[in-house]
């Protein structure tokens, strides 16, 4: 994907964000993600169903890059088994850390492939992606 | 003004420099004198038996003498060095005011305190040991003395205060208010890490109880400040830590004797290059002079906010404060985008709540991007600033 392709899907996904809403509902697990070194600050809603994500939302304040990348995340895991889902987690941090690996299964998320150049961004692109798998520890205990 | 920029090596880089109220450059003088006492006396304190050692006691207490003149105190004995500004109001609070405060007493702050005046007397409440209270900000969310009277009840023991606050840049009243305070029996404690860098700050015109400062934000080293108490009050103040060089004898838990102020409360090694350092940074500001400094910066910040007022999309907090602190926000573009957008072409400016997280409430924006000027800084650096900041289409296209 070309830099400027990846850009103009950053900024419409920052600018105009998907499954931005906040949730007040119990059948919902609630984990805030914040960046202890900038300001970014967000709060994801997810509901499980038999081990499925069948339902993501978000809210909160965040950078472009955050915002962007909460966006693209929601709508990738939407209908991901948990499995799934932590075999992306995987490889999107990959991805940030500029490692080898398979990238085809992120979709939309690969156009922060050229975010490890400014390394200060790069905590921005994982903080969803951080909630996520403290959301699923969450929904583990839950049930265990 | 003196050509003072070429005393920074800082500014040898090619990168503009707006976030003073952070930290601030220090001029090649405080480098040196600090080089010099690790290359040809790195002694300790105290240990007068040898000669590079008295030579480090002189160096010490010749730059308690120099910052006692600078905040002009009494005595050089209300003069601390501590290992900065937060660590200074931590010894007030839990040194001081914890064995003096009970359940209903209260302490007085404001929304725009940071939280290092803001925490410690957080937990002492928590403690059960006081009641904390915000003064009322007015419409530019300054400290009126109206509001001061206001928030004064019987139960209040303590007003404690930035001087000048690291986001709005209000200068507070502060003589009035210990006047007032005074009155009623009431303590005053002043954080002027904000306000010595940039102006002529007496403690006995004050007439404040403490104050507290570090020494970075003037040109100096990072790990040092210093806590300035009335001598009669730091007398009472229970060090926080103990240990070498504050006590003169020790035989059982019931019979430690300590020494008598300033070293009763400097425990353990002191900060000896930071001490030096920053007898070399007062010797630099002095010879500017304080009253060159505040003007250069006043000047400097009546441009910026000149240029800003004329772009439509900039949202300007504190148009009315006094020091060289500026706080905005871009429309529609997040606080971090803006300070990563200026980042590109080497602008350093902070985004975020500048650790004043109860200041949201008051101004309805949890972040905001500010500028906070030094006499070093220039009207061709703000051009800069202010060109790049006058096209929105181009900040929100290269702000990722």
């Amino acid at each position: 994907m070309n830099t400027e392709l990846n850009r103009e899907i950053i900024l419409e996904n920052a600018t105009h964000p998907e499954n931005r809403e906040t949730v007040d509902n119990p059948q919902y697990i609630k984990v805030n993600s914040n960046n202890e070194s900038c300001i970014d600050n967000i709060d994801l809603y997810i509901k499980f169903d038999n081990d499925k994500i069948t339902s993501l939302k978000f809210d909160g304040e965040a950078c472009a890059i955050s915002t962007a990348s909460t966006s693209i995340m929601t709508k990738l895991l939407i209908n991901k088994t948990i499995d799934e889902v932590l075999d992306l987690c995987d490889k999107f941090k990959d991805l940030i850390n500029h490692e080898e690996n398979d990238f085809e299964n992120l979709g939309e998320a690969v156009c922060f492939s050229e975010i490890y150049k400014q390394q200060n961004r790069r905590h921005c692109a994982l903080l969803p992606w951080i909630g996520i798998k403290k959301a699923i520890e969450e929904y583990q205990n839950r049930k265990s | 003004m003196l050509d003072v920029r070429k005393d920074f090596p800082m500014l040898k880089q090619d990168i503009i420099y707006f976030d003073n109220a952070a930290t601030t450059f220090k001029p090649q003088c405080v480098i040196d004198a600090m080089s010099d006492y690790y290359e040809n006396y790195s002694a300790n304190a105290h240990r007068g038996d040898y000669d590079i050692s008295y030579k480090v006691d002189l160096a010490v207490e010749n730059t308690r003498e120099k910052v006692k003149k600078l905040i002009n105190a009494r005595f050089n004995e209300e003069i601390i060095f501590t290992p900065g500004a937060t660590s200074g109001l931590n010894d007030v609070v839990n040194g001081f005011f914890a064995n003096l405060l009970d359940v209903n007493d209260e302490v007085l702050i404001t929304q725009s305190e940071h939280a290092s005046n803001v925490l410690p007397w957080f937990r002492l409440a928590a403690l059960n040991k006081c009641q904390v209270r915000n003064i009322d900000l007015n419409a530019n969310y300054k400290v009126t003395i109206e509001n001061v009277l206001k928030a004064i009840t019987p139960n209040t023991k303590v007003i404690s205060l930035a001087h000048i606050t690291n986001v709005i840049g209000d200068i507070r009243p502060i003589k009035e208010i210990c006047k007032i305070a005074h009155e009623r029996n009431i303590f005053v404690v002043v954080d002027a890490s904000q306000s010595i860098p940039h102006m002529k700050v007496d403690v006995q015109d004050l007439d404040c109880d403490f104050l507290v400062f570090a020494v970075h934000k003037m040109c100096g080293p990072t790990g040092l400040g210093i806590l300035y108490g009335k001598k009669e009050l730091l007398e009472s103040l229970d060090p926080i830590n103990l240990g070498g060089g504050m006590n003169e004898s020790f035989d059982s838990p019931n019979e430690i004797k300590l020494k008598s102020l300033p070293l009763r409360l400097e425990a353990g090694t002191q900060n000896i290059a930071a001490i030096i350092g920053l007898s070399a940074a007062i010797d630099y500001l002095l010879n500017i002079g304080f009253d060159n400094i505040y003007k250069k910066e006043k000047e400097l910040k009546d441009y910026l906010i000149s240029k800003l007022s004329h772009l439509s999309h900039i949202d300007i907090i504190n148009y009315n404060s006094e020091s060289g602190i500026v706080t905005f926000n871009v429309k529609g573009v997040f606080s971090q985008d803006v300070a990563y957008y200026l980042n590109k072409y080497n602008i350093c400016v902070r985004a975020g709540n500048h650790c004043a997280k109860i200041l949201k409430q008051a101004i309805g924006d949890t972040n905001t991007v500010r500028v906070s000027l030094y006499f070093y800084n220039t009207k061709k650096e703000i051009d800069d600033l202010v060109e790049l900041l006058s096209d929105l289409d181009k900040i929100r296209k290269e702000m990722i």
